[in-house]
């Protein structure tokens, strides 16, 4: 074999590869999808249909009208829309102060702080589960969405705060020492030359700890005991019915509560990852 | 604009603890802030809140260990009693503890080695595709990583139905000598993969293998795009195997990447709960319960018995601590926390 030959064959088996790994991470998203578009006798079936030849929204029509538990989908969509802004509002704001903080001013107390930013994402939200249920029980947040977002808000800081850093930390400190020799003062610097490089970075955070939030599932699970409080990830356990489980039906509820994550993801994932390994990956 | 600063506003909002912690100079407004106080007030806020919503209540937690807590002490009709270790011993007494302890530990073990080798191994496939193609495939696998771990769940249970799933349709294809080779029997039809223990830890490491090696694979190519390429030339005129240069330059400059990527899939394998609640349809299954659906059935399902489920879950929480600790090593060293 000439060596042209064989670098065309290597390419050939690599991109061979490739597809295949492909395949294997997007049938299960593709399956979700076309299942929710196919009528219930192409379903329910010992046949392998890979496209919906009968194509119907009558699930998504059924989820959306009838919905489960007695509520639309569209409510629980609103719910867990509600909750994953509201968390992002208030994590990004506070999220910012302490990035800003941590990588802009040196002060004492400061790497214990970071180590207690690292300590705190160890705790998994089962340990927390119980007390938190109980103080919001105590607090009259129990079946209020408030109770839900203040509760993302705390697992979400943690992480949003270690994330921004980097992005606060790129900004090189020259720029905000410029415009202070311009006499702008100390928010005049912030609002206007911080904030709008560093937007990006808040973005990203921002868009982590939306999806934290939108597929939290035990929280809810606890706090929330009237359906009309119901978020998506809870709202989906109920199509798991007695009478055997209408498939159609939860694949058009998963496609709804899946799509705008997926598509929010790839938008920022590669800053996402560079967030999750910061450090790692340089040193 | 005006002066009246976010940073004087934060302060205002939140004056107790920012201030009497850290700030001996007066409360100032914003023109006089000194300098010195600055960063403790933009920090305060945020660790009012971690403060407040994670280390009070994981002081709780420890604490409601010891009690008993049911119905009377949750709707506040009995004061929660001290229970000693009583809680503990129970616990350590019932042998589903132990059986969710060996699941969490198992499942961990041979998710996190597959999830690194296929991720690893994808990230070097990555590595060496054009352009377009590796475009292509990480955008494939990202949306795989980014499907809520509820939909993730519900997708896997619908792949390995009984009756319609596509799984037994596929094993249904292969031959049935083989099949009957490899199985012991060739006909799949109605095979219910969700009632028993085993065959539920089977799916789910295949539904979270399938929505983590993603992550690893797409680090692992960040940082192999990140060694310079003489290296490798200079291996390859040295006529290094391809597995040599593996070990002796890929793996070692990648040991930071790795052991972070080991030490954070071993933190989200083992609480994973999401895919598995899905998977056995809500805490029923004693025998495939994990730690964290073994705490959460104890203290939430009927009667609650929040004591018990906080004993489960600080046992939880200290098995994680001692696992992490090694992390955070790892990242205050490499990282200087600058």
């Amino acid at each position: 074999m000439t060596p042209f030959a064989r670098k065309r064959l290597t390419r050939i088996a690599l991109n061979a590869a490739g597809l295949l790994v492909f395949l294997f991470a997007v049938f299960p998203v593709y399956w979700m999808v076309s299942t929710s578009f196919k009528a219930n006798d192409q379903i329910f079936t010992t046949d392998f249909i890979p496209f919906p030849t009968h194509f119907t929204v009558e699930h998504v029509d059924r989820v959306l009208s009838e919905g489960v538990a007695g509520n639309s989908i569209w409510l629980y969509m609103r719910n867990s829309a509600i909750v994953a802004l509201g968390t992002v509002l208030i994590g990004a704001a506070l999220a910012l102060l302490a990035a800003t903080a941590i990588a802009r001013f040196t002060f004492r107390g400061r790497t214990s702080f970071l180590i207690l930013l690292l300590i705190v994402q160890m705790i998994p939200a089962e340990a927390l589960l119980i007390p938190l249920f109980l103080n919001v029980k105590r607090l009259g947040l129990y079946d209020q969405l408030l109770g839900l977002i203040v509760i993302n808000v705390g697992l979400t800081l943690p992480f949003g705060i270690w994330m921004l850093r980097t992005f606060v930390a790129a900004v090189p400190r020259s720029l905000e020492e410029a415009a202070w020799i311009d006499g702008a003062s100390r928010m005049t610097t912030f609002w206007r030359v911080l904030f709008p490089l560093v937007a990006p970075g808040l973005v990203a955070t921002s868009i982590f700890s939306f999806i934290t939030a939108w597929n939290e599932l035990i929280f809810a699970l606890i706090l929330m005991s009237d359906s009309s409080g119901y978020t998506m990830p809870v709202a989906l356990q109920f199509f798991f019915g007695q009478r055997g489980t209408d498939w159609g039906a939860i694949m058009a509820g998963s496609t709804m509560m899946t799509i705008p994550v997926v598509a929010f993801f790839l938008v920022v994932q590669r800053r996402m990852v560079s967030g999750l390994v910061a450090g790692a990956v340089k040193g | 604009m005006t002066n009246t600063s976010t940073v004087a506003r934060g302060g205002d909002s939140f004056p107790a603890p920012g201030r009497r912690r850290h700030a001996p100079q007066r409360p100032a407004k914003a023109r006089g802030l000194s300098p010195r106080a600055v960063p403790y007030v933009l920090l305060a806020p945020g660790l009012l809140v971690i403060a407040g919503l994670l280390l009070y209540p994981l002081g709780q937690m420890i604490f409601i260990s010891f009690q008993k807590v049911g119905i009377p002490q949750i709707n506040g009709k009995k004061p929660a009693t001290w229970e000693g270790w009583d809680n503990y011993t129970r616990v350590l007494d019932n042998e589903i503890f132990w059986s969710s302890l060996r699941n969490t530990l198992v499942f961990a073990a041979i998710t996190v080695t597959l999830t690194l080798v296929l991720g690893t191994a994808v990230g070097t496939l990555l590595n060496r595709l054009g352009k377009k193609m590796s475009t292509f495939v990480v955008i494939g696998i990202m949306s795989a990583w980014a499907v809520p771990p509820v939909a993730q769940g519900v997708i896997w249970r619908w792949l390995f139905d009984a009756d319609a799933g596509m799984i037994n349709w596929a094993l249904n294809l292969l031959p049935d000598g083989l099949s009957e080779l490899l199985f012991g029997r060739s006909d799949w039809t109605g095979e219910p993969w969700l009632n028993d223990a085993f065959t539920i830890y089977l799916v789910l490491i295949v539904c979270v293998l399938w929505s983590s090696f993603p992550f690893v694979a797409v680090s692992v190519l960040a940082g192999l795009r990140g060694i310079p390429a003489e290296l490798y030339e200079a291996a390859r005129v040295d006529g290094a195997t391809p597995w040599r240069i593996f070990r002796k330059i890929t793996f070692p400059l990648l040991k930071p990447v790795f052991s972070v990527l080991t030490i954070l899939s071993i933190i989200w394998d083992f609480k994973v709960f999401s895919q598995l609640y899905v998977l056995m349809g809500g805490p029923n299954n004693r025998e495939a319960f994990n730690l964290s659906l073994f705490s959460f059935a104890e203290a939430f399902r009927s009667p609650p018995k929040m004591g018990v489920g906080a004993a489960i879950a600080v046992i939880l929480t200290l098995i994680l601590l001692v696992v992490t600790a090694v992390y955070i090593r790892q990242i205050v060293k490499t990282e200087d926390l600058r």
